[in-house]
Parts: C-alpha cells; structure tokens; sequence
C-alpha cells in the first residue's frame, strides 16, 4: 500500500502531536508496570510499613507452586477453548448470513447484541441459566443422564465459564469476518462457480485464505481478550473454584494480591502474566505473520 | 431524572443549611460494609449521633463487602487517606493487629480521651476474640453473630418427628434427615453455610474445646501453626461426604454458599446452619412454613460438648495518622454506639448478638426474647460456658486465604478425589505456608 509522507517543517510539532499519547502510556501503562515489577522483588506487609528486597524469591517460588503450574495448564485450556469456540462458531455464522440477501441485517443485529453485554454479566447469566438447583440447563440435561454441578465438579465449571466467554465474544468475531468476507471480491467466487466449485470448495480455497490477515488479527484479539478481559466472567461465576479448576492467571493476581493481600507474590505474577502476552504477541507478528496470505 | 435532580438539589439545599451554623463541627469518617436493610440501620445509628451532639459529625459510607472494604482501607492508609473508623471482619483481625502503626487501639483511644470505658461491660466470648495476650481490647464491638440452626416445622411434623425438638447432636441430624427422606418430607436433610470454614472447623473446634492452631489458636503470636486436621473435623468432613452421596447433606458453594439458604427457603432441605444475623432473612423469606430454632450439632460421644461456639462479623478499628481532636470525637461516638439502647435496637432489628450485658439485659426487660421465640439462642450458645483457649476464638494472619483454602480441600473430598484425613491434612500444610509468609512479612 502506498501513502503519502508527511512532511513536518517544526521539529517540535510531531513530539508535540505525540505528546498526549505518550503521557497517557506512560501514567496508565509504563509507570504501574515498573511498580509491578519493583513491587515483584519486594516482601511488604499489607500497610505498606517495612519492605525488604528478596530478589527473585517470588518467581522462584511460583515455578515450584503446584498451584501456580495448575494455573497455568488451566489457561491454556481455557485459553484454547475459548479461542477456538468463539473464532470457529463466528466464521460459520458469518460465512452463513454472507450468503443471505434480504435478511442479512437482522441477522447481523441479533448476532452483535452479545457485545453488548459487559463480561461480569454475561458470566452471571450464564450462571443462572447453569445453576444446579434453579437453571433451566441441568434440567435439561438430567433427561440425558448427567447430574450438573459446576460447585463441585471442576469439569463442569470449566465448560461453564468457557461458554461465557466464548458466547460473548462470537459477535465480535462475527463482525469482522462477516467484513471481511464482504470485501472478498465477487468476480473471484463468480468465476469459481463457473468453473463447477461448489459453495464448500469455494469458501476453502477462495474466501478462507483471502480471510487469512482478519483471522490472524482476531487471533491475537482473542488471546488477549482471554488473557485479560474474562476476569469478570470468572470473578461473578467460579470465583476460581471449585477446588481451582477455573482459576486463571489473571484471576489468580487478583486473588493472592487482593484477598490474600501476598502484594509481592501477586505482582511477581503479573510481570510473567505480561511477558507471556508480550512474547505470544511477538511469536505472532515474528513468525505467523509471514505465512499470512495478503 | 427531573425529579431525582429537585429531590436531590432540595436535600443539598437542607444539608447546606443544616450544615451552615456549625461549620466548626469535625468529621469523622466511618467506612463500613453494610448493604441493604443493615446500611439503612447503621446509618440511623450515625444520623441519630449526629442529632444528640453539634460538635462531630459522623459520617458513614459504604465502601462494598468485607474483603473490598479493607483493601481499600489498606490502599487509602497508604496513600494518607484513611478514615477515622472502619468496619473490618473477624478473619481480617490477625491482619489488623500485625499492622500496629496503623491502628490505633480502643482501650488506648479510650483512655487517652477519657472515656469511662469498661471492657467488662462487654460479653466475654466477644472481647476475648478482639483482645492482644495481656487483655488489652484492641478494636470496638459492632456486629457480631454466631452460627445456629434452623429448620423446618412444617416437615418434621410430616415426617412424624417432634416439630418442638431441634437435633442437638450430629448423630441426631443423620436419623432425623434420615426420617425426612423416607417419609418423603422433603428432598434433602440439611444444608450450611461455611461448610468447610466458620462452621465445620473454627466453631467445631471450639464447640468440642480441641484447638484448631496451636498457641491458644494463633492468640500467642505469629508462630503459631494450624492445627485443625483433628480426628472431631475429619470425622465430619467424611460424614458430610458420605451424607451427600446419601441426599442427607447439600453443598451450597463456597464462603458463606449462595445456593443454602434458596434450598431452605424453598422447603427443598429441611435444617439450615447459618449465622444468627441470618434471622431476618429466613423469617421473611420462610413463606407458608414455620421456622424452629436450635443450636449447632456437636458429637454426641465427646465429653464436655458443646463447649461454645464462637463468633463471627465485625468489628469497628480506629486507624492511626489522625487530630487528637477527632479522636475526641472518635471516642465518643464509639461509647454512644456501645451504650444499651442503641445496641439493644441493632441486636434486635439484625439478630446480630446484644454485644454488651447491659443490651442483653436491656432486651430482656423489654420482653424481646419472649416475643420472639428462639431469637436467644445465639446468645445462649456462646455464653455456655466459660472460653477456653481453645473457644475464644482463631487468630490468624491471612485467615482470608486460609478459609480459601479450606474450601478447595472440602470440595475435593465432596467430588471424592480426597479422603477427609488427606484434605485436611493438606490444608494445613498449605495453611502452615501462608502463615510462614505472613510471619515473614510482619516481623
């Protein structure tokens, strides 16, 4: 793609033009990272009244917490889960309402409204409709046999927390892969058809490779949605439990920092939480990049 | 929103001239964690202090739940910005104490202001939790409730049992819920709150006098280790296993278990254990049946139980970094809140405990307890006896995460992945870490 350079005659003008931008990642973002990471070397008590530095004491011990290394293989499940449900069911749902003329539109506006829903929501909603003595979906599935208790069984929460997750971020997904299938050009899948593809053949071999820049970006949205963003479903459903079946690394920070008030434990794991995501994000534009097909 | 903009320009208007003659009042934060009905009470209590004197004016804000409302306490002490009281539950207590330049303590902030205070006048059970070794009372006494029984009238006369005999041993819970399942009186014999927590290790240790840590259960200091994998909470623990296998038992969740009292309520589970403070709840919600009450199961078989049960709920800290001026105020608002009346009126408008004799007294002399069948028990329970070391309460650093903890042990051994014996165990290798860190931390 080309653009046009522009050209500034003040030197200043261009630091000015970033300025607030920077200033704003610097108090929002680099300065509470840095505390996080000073904060990470450090033993305190709750109040803050003596501190000693005990270098990387923390980490150590985090690598040798059976508990921190569940926390971890639990978000790569949920992780994985997620991404996969969300990404796989919004470019089925996308490549669907692509095919309709008249009623593409209310389509579209039924499947977006989920986004809508803020996390915590979502999760609580999920969690009635999931409740073992009051939800409509154990009674449902005891006609199949299976006696649902996500306060108990770890399986059942995962699955739980999973589907709020996933539910809500379907739409977000959808949207851009339904854009991104509109903007695959007609003449393409014209002269597809002519030559004797049908729909399947045409989707694989036309429209999902020209897809291939929007999935790859709604990949690394979805990591990071994951990563960060669900800790509300977690907080209003789960709580981590049962037993830490469901307890996340971004919810684990939360609840050794903030109940468990271990502030240097906690912010030990929020600098690995942070190099994880900085060097997935990496991997992602190093490596996967390439391969994508613009 | 027309409306609300007039309501709420009109109450600033009243504020502000209410205000305006006594612009040399002094404030004095109180950050509490009352929702509801209970927020509505103790902010009658703060209105009705205000009214009575014209030279502090206390005011109240709800900072959310427990655990919320002391990180932010801890957060604004940090940053300068505490108040002068806050309200802080039972299990921050340890967390409270270690940090000694933040507190400032009661019976010093009431002697250095004069203040005709008197431990004594408090009950026992409840100052013996908030007390430091030499006996000095370290925060103020505000809510404070004990976990009881309730159950339901209604099925046990269905199921051909004495609807005016609560079950008084474990052993009575199992053939009782045992005779309410055959008869078809209900679905499921008992439910609780605080399962693996407050009521099936800190209350069962006290209930039968075996300590639940050792040195006085973490009153004598910070090195103390949990001691709670006893043979009285494994046993437990492996009955409660077996009763949910058998429809006996219900879990409702961890903590205090958002899905108990709807199972109560419902008439789903016929015997419920939760606090004293639950009281108002289940009589207005226990729709078309009629509620009995008792005290907490203990072991038929072991001597000397139930010894008493200990208590739970809040307390209200004075925090350090302050005008002695406004601790003058502090103080007396602090002995307006203990006086009989105003206790006597909170006890009996929440089910929380009288905390002072003279509240109990109080009540009794306006027929309270006679009028409300059942609403002594609490008090009863925790007057049985004289406190040992092993019942006047736990003190422990971190007690929130221990109780965490508890709960993923309990709910290993529900799910059958752990016996009793290996949950608990595990717990209190895990518990005796978090104690090692918090020593570290504090000394």
């Amino acid at each position: 793609m080309e653009t046009k350079r522009t050209v500034f005659p003040n030197k200043l003008l261009p630091y000015l033009f970033v300025a607030p931008q920077l200033v704003i990642t610097l108090v929002f973002f680099i300065w509470p990272a840095t505390q996080a990471v000073k904060s990470s070397f450090e033993r305190t008590d709750p109040f803050g009244f003596s501190t000693q530095f005990v270098g990387i004491t923390h980490y150590i011990r985090l690598f040798q917490d059976p508990l921190y290394l569940n926390s971890v293989g639990r978000t790569v499940v949920f992780a994985v889960a997620v991404t996969a449900i969300s990404m796989g069911l919004a470019l089925l749902f996308a490549a669907a309402v692509s095919r309709l003329v008249r009623s593409s539109q209310f389509y579209t506006t039924l499947l977006v409204w989920p986004y809508a829903v803020a996390p915590v929501v979502a999760g609580i909603l999920w969690w009635f409709l999931f409740n073992s003595s009051t939800g409509i979906l154990p009674y449902m599935l005891r006609y199949f046999g299976v006696v649902w208790n996500a306060n108990l069984n770890g399986t059942h929460a995962m699955i739980l927390v999973i589907i709020a997750a996933a539910w809500k971020q379907i739409s977000y997904n959808f949207l851009f892969f339904l854009a991104g299938m509109q903007s695959v050009p007609h003449s393409l899948t014209e002269a597809a058809a002519i030559d004797g593809a049908g729909p399947l053949k045409r989707f694989w071999t036309i429209v999902f490779p020209l897809l291939s820049p929007t999935t790859f970006f709604l990949f690394i949205v979805n990591i990071n949605y994951v990563m960060f963003d669900t800790f509300g479903i977690i907080a209003a459903t789960t709580n981590g439990g049962p037993n830490q079946a469901t307890n996340i690394l971004v919810y684990k920070v939360y609840s050794d920092g903030f109940i468990g008030l271990n502030i240097g434990s906690s912010s030990a794991q929020s600098v690995v939480l942070m190099l994880f995501v900085i060097a997935l994000t990496f991997i992602q534009f190093r490596y996967v990049e390439r391969r994508v097909n613009y | 929103m027309l409306k609300t903009l007039l309501a709420g320009s009109t109450a600033g208007i009243v504020l502000l001239a209410a205000a305006a003659p006594a612009l040399a009042q002094t404030e004095i934060n109180w950050w509490h964690s009352m929702g509801g009905e209970l927020g509505e009470r103790l902010v009658g209590i703060a209105d009705d202090f205000n009214a009575s004197q014209d030279e502090y004016v206390v005011v109240p804000s709800y900072r959310g739940e427990y655990e919320e409302s002391m990180v932010n306490t801890i957060a604004a002490f940090r940053a300068g910005e505490q108040p002068h009281i806050v309200q802080v539950y039972e299990v921050g207590t340890g967390t409270m104490m270690a940090a000694q330049g933040a507190v400032y303590p009661v019976y010093q902030l009431m002697a250095d202001h004069g203040s005709d205070f008197d431990p004594n006048a408090y009950l026992p059970v409840v100052t013996g939790y908030y007390t430091d070794t030499e006996g000095n009372m370290l925060s103020m006494p505000f809510n404070s409730s004990t976990p009881i029984l309730y159950y339901n009238k209604d099925v046990f006369a269905a199921a051909g049992l004495d609807p005016e005999t609560a079950p008084a041993t474990w052993e009575d819970i199992e053939s009782f819920s045992q005779a309410i399942l055959d008869s078809g009186a209900a679905q499921c014999g008992f439910t609780m709150a605080y399962t693996a927590t407050w009521l099936g290790t800190e209350n069962l240790s006290a209930l039968h006098n075996v300590p639940y840590g050792t040195l006085e259960n973490g009153f004598g200091g910070l090195s103390s280790e949990l001691a709670f994998n006893h043979e009285l909470a494994v046993r437990l623990w492996d009955k409660l296993a077996e009763w949910q296998d058998a429809g006996i038992y219900a879990y409702g969740g961890t903590a205090g278990g958002a899905d108990n009292a709807p199972k109560f309520y419902s008439g789903e589970c016929a015997m419920y254990m939760n606090s004293s403070a639950s009281r108002a709840g289940v009589l207005a919600n226990a729709d078309g049946f009629e509620v009995g009450f008792g005290m907490l199961p203990v072991f038929g078989d072991v001597a000397g139980a139930p010894q008493n049960s200990i208590i739970g709920g809040a307390t209200l800290w004075t925090l350090a970094g302050h005008e002695d001026t406004e601790y003058e105020g502090v103080a007396e608002f602090l002995t307006y809140l203990s006086s009989a009346e105003v206790q006597a009126a909170w006890h009996q408008a929440t089910g929380y405990l009288p905390v002072t004799l003279a509240a109990y007294e109080l009540s009794q002399e306006q027929g309270y307890y006679d009028a409300n069948p059942g609403s002594d028990i609490a008090i009863r329970q925790i007057n049985l006896n004289e406190p040992t070391e092993n019942s006047k309460g736990v003190r422990f650093g971190n007690m929130p995460q221990i109780r965490t903890v508890l709960d993923e042990e309990f709910q290993a051994v529900l799910s059958g992945d752990k016996t009793a014996q290996e949950a608990l165990d595990s717990a209190v290798q895990r518990g005796n870490q978090i104690l090692r860190e918090f020593e570290a931390a504090n000394s």
